[in-house]
């Protein structure tokens, strides 16, 4: 008996072994999306390090209260942008997030749209914070 | 690994001894019931036998049983057949009143007769234990009011309605209609989730109408039973030839009508011994799950039914408690909006006025005669593992 007639292997090892879950204390840029009332709520938390004048993520965390799908796409979002260019990682798309997870149940796309959304808004958050 | 299903109200295993009554109507004795030969008689005498064990189950007679494919079925005949047959005859739309923890079996046919403009439905609301409440219903009563319907057991939270206290309230403004030359109001129960927990005989529940599916029971999905006070006016929603008293046409379904009336046999034998059996393992289970903190039961435990526990999780989402509680080998089921496909928590937790905050943590527990003290023991070791997993996953708000 599993999910996997659902979820994707990808999706469920996600689940299982998330990957960077917790908090990073003083983030340069962090945000939350969702709210509680859909049952899907993400925080999404980055430090960022300056390498040759460029902004690169150095470590991402994610906090999350959801369903199967949005604790995949929130793990597998900071394994996605950690160590990239912050330049690249703000292009990361939510077709992208689906794609690593090796598909997501169509009723359950919506929870990729709040992974990539939470990213777009950490940097967000990090840009008017960090402004020079 | 060892698994543990507790989504008994979902669906049943057939009992082996259902499959045993059945087994020889698949390929030696397939008569269509029909006809008149040898063959089809033995169908016949089947069928006959098991429509009198359900009828003797609800204490009506065997020509007031109909065999359908299911609850479902069962309940849009109900529901669509009486108001067909009644339509016709009133000057204005007939009114059936409802509550707004119905089943979407009940629901969905309701919505679609008002949208037909063929009725005015009232859906009823219900307090925090999710009862309704006998005087909304009173004062719901119009002069066109020809239906009620409410279910017996919640499937979701496991709470039990007043039936009992409906159809004599009913009854009483029936008395009335009759000496004015009215037409009478029918009482339908879905009682879909109660025949192997409580009393269903129809005259003392002052029930019209009665749905009831077999895979609930320990017999195969796709056969169910509408029970119909005889001589009420009901119009046949599947037209063809003139099978179950006209009123459902089709070649019956022999296999699975056998199954349904050996299950509806069993479940009469066993009822009081599962009552009590089911009812300690529960309350074993809600002892134990209460012990996690920020955990509330839903309804009230002592009158909800043996088979049902049902719990709101604070700070955990419902499908991701399924799925770690899956991994352990252990089946259930959740009201969360991510379960159903839509985005829309459990209507039955929304109607009993919990947040949707507090809906998307649900976790329903239904329990069955083969499950054991030591899988409750199981589970209310491995759920609050489960649950601080995910809250130390969650962000704080």
């Amino acid at each position: 008996m599993n999910f996997s007639q659902i979820y994707s292997k990808k999706v469920l090892e996600h689940v299982r072994n998330p990957q960077n879950m917790g908090e990073i204390k003083n983030p340069d840029g962090v945000a939350t999306v969702g709210n509680p009332r859909c049952g899907d709520i993400m925080r999404l938390y980055i430090k960022i390090e300056k390498k040759d004048g460029k902004d690169y993520i150095k470590d991402a965390k994610f906090q999350t209260l959801g369903c199967g799908a949005a604790i995949s796409t929130s793990s597998i979002i900071t394994t996605m942008v950690k160590g990239k260019p912050l330049s690249e990682a703000e292009k990361i798309t939510n077709q992208a997030i689906v794609e690593a997870l090796g598909g997501l149940p169509i009723s359950k796309t919506h929870c990729s749209l709040l992974a990539a959304d939470a990213l777009k808004k950490a940097i967000n958050n990090y840009r008017q914070t960090h402004k020079r | 690994m060892k698994t543990i299903y507790l989504d008994h109200a979902a669906t049943t295993p057939v009992d082996n001894k259902v499959f045993l009554a059945m087994e020889s109507y698949f390929s030696e004795d397939y008569g269509n019931p029909s006809e008149p030969h040898l063959w089809g008689q033995k169908a016949r005498g089947a069928i006959d036998q098991a429509r009198e064990k359900v009828a003797e189950f609800l204490g009506a007679k065997p020509q007031e049983i109909i065999f359908t494919s299911g609850a479902t079925e069962a309940i849009n005949l109900a529901h669509k057949g009486l108001i067909e047959a009644v339509r016709k005859t009133q000057n204005k739309t007939p009114h059936i009143i409802t509550s707004s923890i119905e089943h979407k079996a009940v629901m969905e046919t309701c919505k679609h007769l008002e949208k037909l403009g063929w009725a005015k439905v009232t859906y009823l609301p219900v307090n925090k234990d999710g009862l309704v409440n006998l005087q909304d219903l009173e004062k719901a009563i119009q002069p066109e009011t020809i239906l009620v319907s409410i279910m017996y057991i919640n499937n979701e939270v496991g709470t039990i309605q007043p039936i009992r206290e409906i159809g004599e309230a009913i009854s009483q403004i029936n008395k009335l209609r009759m000496e004015n030359g009215e037409l009478k109001i029918y009482f339908h129960t879905d009682a879909t989730q109660a025949i192997q927990y409580l009393d269903c005989n129809v005259e003392k529940l002052g029930v019209d109408l009665l749905s009831l599916s077999g895979h609930k029971i320990y017999a195969p999905k796709g056969v169910g039973a509408l029970y119909f006070k005889k001589g009420m006016p009901l119009r046949r929603q599947q037209d063809g030839g003139g099978q179950e008293y006209r009123l459902r046409a089709g070649t019956e379904n022999v296999p699975y009508i056998v199954g349904l009336g050996k299950a509806i046999e069993l479940a009469q034998q066993n009822k009081e011994y599962s009552t009590k059996y089911i009812g300690k393992l529960r309350e074993k289970l809600i002892e134990g799950v209460l012990k996690i903190p920020k955990v509330e039961l839903v309804g009230n435990a002592s009158k909800n039914t043996p088979h049902i526990a049902t719990f709101l999780v604070k700070g955990v989402e419902g499908e991701s408690m399924m799925l770690l509680l899956s991994d352990q080998g252990i089946a259930a089921s959740s009201g969360s909006a991510c379960t159903s496909g839509l985005l829309e928590p459990s209507h039955v937790l929304l109607a009993m006025g919990y947040q949707p905050e507090k809906a998307h943590g649900s976790i329903r527990f239904s329990l069955g005669k083969d499950n054991t003290e030591e899988e409750i023991g199981k589970v209310i070791k491995v759920l609050p593992e489960i649950v601080q997993k995910l809250r130390k996953m969650a962000p704080k708000l």
